[in-house]
């Protein structure tokens, strides 16, 4: 088995320490320097040496919210691609959304994806399988099968569309307490949201293009939390964006009941301000919102009413964004800026510490999907699954480096601090010095 | 002046009144039994139409056949677009083509900005139109029309329209129209009031630089132009109002409410009219209506833009009418 020993890293932003990876385990923590590891029988001997020189070691990240477009749109994105991009980014394991063709609805397409991912190695790959047949809304998918297949599926959500039939809804939530599973819902009304383009308010009224209003977030989110209390079931919202959203959020979690949330890095960075360009790279659903609602939702990521930063990984094709605004999809790309992106608005604003990162993009969305052996501990006997960040860094974002198939990112040419130089999965380095292996 | 026309707002009040006054030049040459300038020769001037109109292409066409432009109609129908092509494509092919101007009418909002400004194409662009966004000629032709009206032909060169009250009625959440002209009326110093069912003004209005008024009633006696927009019978399939009679008695303007105007005020349309619903043939047809005018005006304005975006250095027009006199 390999031995790494990671020397002078600042686990969760503390103190420098050295870390020895043996196999696919943590085997041993220490003050750096606490320990001289050649030759005391700690087992160091013969270990690769990563010196860290006070980067920040965090346990690998963990994407609740990532499309990976296999099967059906390998133009834009394959397992392989897309876990790549995840490894880059410091993932060590992602939840693959349902939206593909064929759509994940069945034990087959949760077991070709995941299979895909374990064959390749950069990234574990969770599918997330639909809710309902087709993403149509209707009848239910096969939610046990897909549990029980070996992909082992705990989350659902017809992520694109929303469940917005509430009687559909209802039973979603209650079936998938059979076996711990958790409804993922995108919360969008779908007659407010007819023809929409663009956040609603004083940008799109100026701009001309269809509004997407913030209440057809937050009636549904309100509708969901309330029924996930009347039948018990744990429900989590996916991206969340709006000031509204966080107090309906808030509200519930005061009342007791068993909801969590995602915040997609651009929609804490990004606002509907950057739709003047009529540039497509800019148009996401749900929308990028306003400045008022970009501070609520890094108030709420750092007092844990937003539980997780998740990316809504969307990649796309170049023609789907070299167009006019109303033809081009919607979604950027965002595995491998996400950890940038909440260092430059959470930890360099200091809203949030490295521990805090660690428990909103490994710990919590691992708690949340049931991924296990991901989301744990630095600690000896714990899974090396690690990722190491250079938080001195500071560069331009260049979408020709990325190792995903797409460039739809928002931040070509951005400054943004923090680089991700190594990523370790089961102890085996998938990034070093920046480089797939 | 900026390299290309795309919305209202990017005028400043000495570029709009260039404009006008230039249109005002522009107008001679519809007095003369040749009606031609030699400006455009051997510029190529496309009329990309994404979306039927018929109107706004043909105004378009005379002003550029007028000053001698080479003239190209594209329009979206039966053509590569249908076939999937995209804008880009169909720029690219305009582009490679050899074009200096591409005038164009696009039901996406913001379609002549990425023209503009991505790298698609080099050419000076002219928006007739883009979706529910900007239609700056109309603005434009508006202005002069109100212009001449109320200031006066020869008293109005050189003039804004400052102080002017101007009310626009109707559809303003599906109008380019109501947009551009709250833009360029605000520029040139008028008092802009938007009057129309809440249904139909959009969320975040409060940010133009207007009044919105939900009282046609009490909006007239303070109007020295007022401008009705064209309402399709469909919203009301939407629930944007209840019938299309119950727009008409709270909204629609006939004789009654056109008598409330002061006396010197105008009626103002932009076309095509939707008699019996936003306004009654009574008043179409009144001489304080200047629909027909603002058609003629178009063409001027049109002239105007297209000389000034690409006459470049070219003998101005000044010329021409100081050697006519």
């Amino acid at each position: 088995m390999s031995k790494t020993l990671i020397r002078g890293a600042r686990v969760l932003g503390g103190e420098p320490q050295d870390v020895l990876i043996d196999g696919e385990t943590v085997a041993a923590t220490a003050r750096q320097g606490e320990i001289d590891w050649s030759g005391t029988g700690l087992g160091a001997e013969g270990a690769e040496v990563v010196e860290a020189g006070g980067k920040v070691l965090l346990p690998g990240l963990v994407d609740l919210h990532t499309h990976l477009r296999e099967p059906g749109r390998e133009d834009s994105e394959t397992v392989l691609t897309g876990t790549r991009a995840a490894a880059s980014g410091g993932y060590t394991a992602v939840f693959a959304m349902a939206n593909t063709f064929p759509v994940a609805d069945t034990a087959g397409v949760v077991e070709q994806v995941w299979r895909l991912g374990r064959e390749h190695g950069y990234c574990d790959v969770r599918p997330i399988g639909a809710v309902t047949v087709g993403l149509e809304g209707r009848k239910l998918a096969e939610l046990g099968a897909m549990h029980e297949s070996a992909a082992g599926v705990t989350v659902f959500s017809d992520d694109g569309k929303c469940v917005d039939d509430a009687v559909i809804m209802r039973r979603a939530l209650e079936y998938v307490k059979a076996f711990g599973g958790v409804v993922a819902q995108h919360a969008q009304e779908p007659r407010l949201t007819e023809g929409a383009q663009m956040n609603e308010g004083v940008v799109s009224a100026e701009l001309g293009l269809g509004g997407w209003p913030a209440v057809a977030e937050e009636s549904i989110i309100a509708r969901d939390v309330l029924l996930a209390e009347h039948v018990g079931s744990r429900v989590h919202i996916c991206h969340l964006s709006t000031a509204g959203s966080v107090e309906i959020v808030r509200w519930a979690k005061s009342r007791g009941i068993d909801v969590t949330a995602e915040v997609t890095p651009h929609h804490l960075l990004l606002t509907d301000e950057m739709v003047r360009t009529y540039d497509p790279v800019y148009k996401v659903n749900p929308p990028l919102r306003t400045e008022r609602d970009v501070r609520a939702l890094r108030e709420a990521l750092a007092d844990g009413t937003i539980d997780i930063v998740a990316t809504d990984h969307a990649p796309h094709p170049h023609e789907d964004k070299d167009c006019e605004w109303a033809a081009a999809a919607m979604g950027m790309v965002g595995l491998e800026t996400a950890l940038s992106v909440v260092q430059a608005t959470m930890v360099d604003t200091g809203l949030l510490d490295w521990a805090g990162v660690a428990d909103r993009m490994s710990l919590a969305p691992a708690r949340i999907g049931r991924a296990t052996g991901h989301g744990r501990p630095v600690s000896a006997g714990e899974p090396a699954n690690l990722t190491l960040l250079d938080t001195a860094y500071r560069g331009q974002v260049d979408p020709a480096g990325f190792a995903s198939r797409s460039r739809n990112t928002p931040y070509a040419g951005r400054e943004l601090p923090g680089r991700v130089t190594h990523t370790w999965l089961r102890g085996k380095a998938t990034l070093v010095d920046g480089k797939l292996t | 002046m900026q390299r290309h026309l795309i919305s209202a707002a990017d005028l400043t009040r000495d570029d709009a009144v260039l404009i006008l006054d230039t249109a005002e030049e522009m107008a001679r040459v519809a007095d003369r039994p040749i009606k031609k300038l030699p400006t455009l020769r051997g510029r190529t001037v496309v009329n990309l139409f994404f979306e039927d109109s018929t109107r706004t292409r043909i105004s378009f066409e005379a002003a550029e056949k007028r000053l001698s432009a080479d003239v190209i109609n594209f329009s979206a129908k039966g053509s590569s677009v249908s076939k999937g092509e995209s804008l880009k494509d169909t720029a690219q092919t305009l582009e490679a083509m050899g074009v200096d101007a591409v005038v164009i009418r696009h039901g996406a909002s913001g379609a002549p900005y990425r023209l503009a400004t991505s790298d698609w194409i080099d050419a000076v662009v002219i928006n007739a139109g883009d979706g529910t966004h900007q239609h700056p000629t109309q603005a434009l032709l508006d202005a002069f029309t109100m212009r001449r009206r109320l200031v006066g032909r020869d008293a109005g060169l050189g003039q804004d329209l400052a102080g002017r009250r101007v009310t626009v009625v109707g559809d303003v959440l599906h109008s380019r129209v109501a947009r551009s002209n709250v833009d360029l009326l605000h520029t040139l110093g008028a008092e802009v009031t938007l009057v129309a069912p809440p249904t139909l003004l959009p969320v975040g209005i409060e940010s133009w630089p207007c009044e919105v008024s939900y009282d046609l009633d009490a909006a007239l006696p303070k109007s020295d132009a007022v401008m009705m927009l064209r309402v399709q019978r469909e919203r009301m399939n939407a629930a944007f109002f209840p019938t299309e009679r119950e727009y008409s008695r709270r909204y629609g303007l006939d004789g009654d409410r056109m008598a409330r105007m002061p006396e010197h005020a105008i009626v103002m349309h932009p076309g095509p009219m939707v008699r019996g619903m936003e306004i009654t043939a009574e008043v179409a047809d009144s001489p304080r209506c200047t629909v027909v005018e603002q058609v003629a005006n178009g063409v001027s304005i049109r002239m105007a833009v297209l000389y000034l975006l690409l006459g470049g250095n070219e003998p101005a027009v000044t010329h021409t009418r100081t050697e006519e006199k």
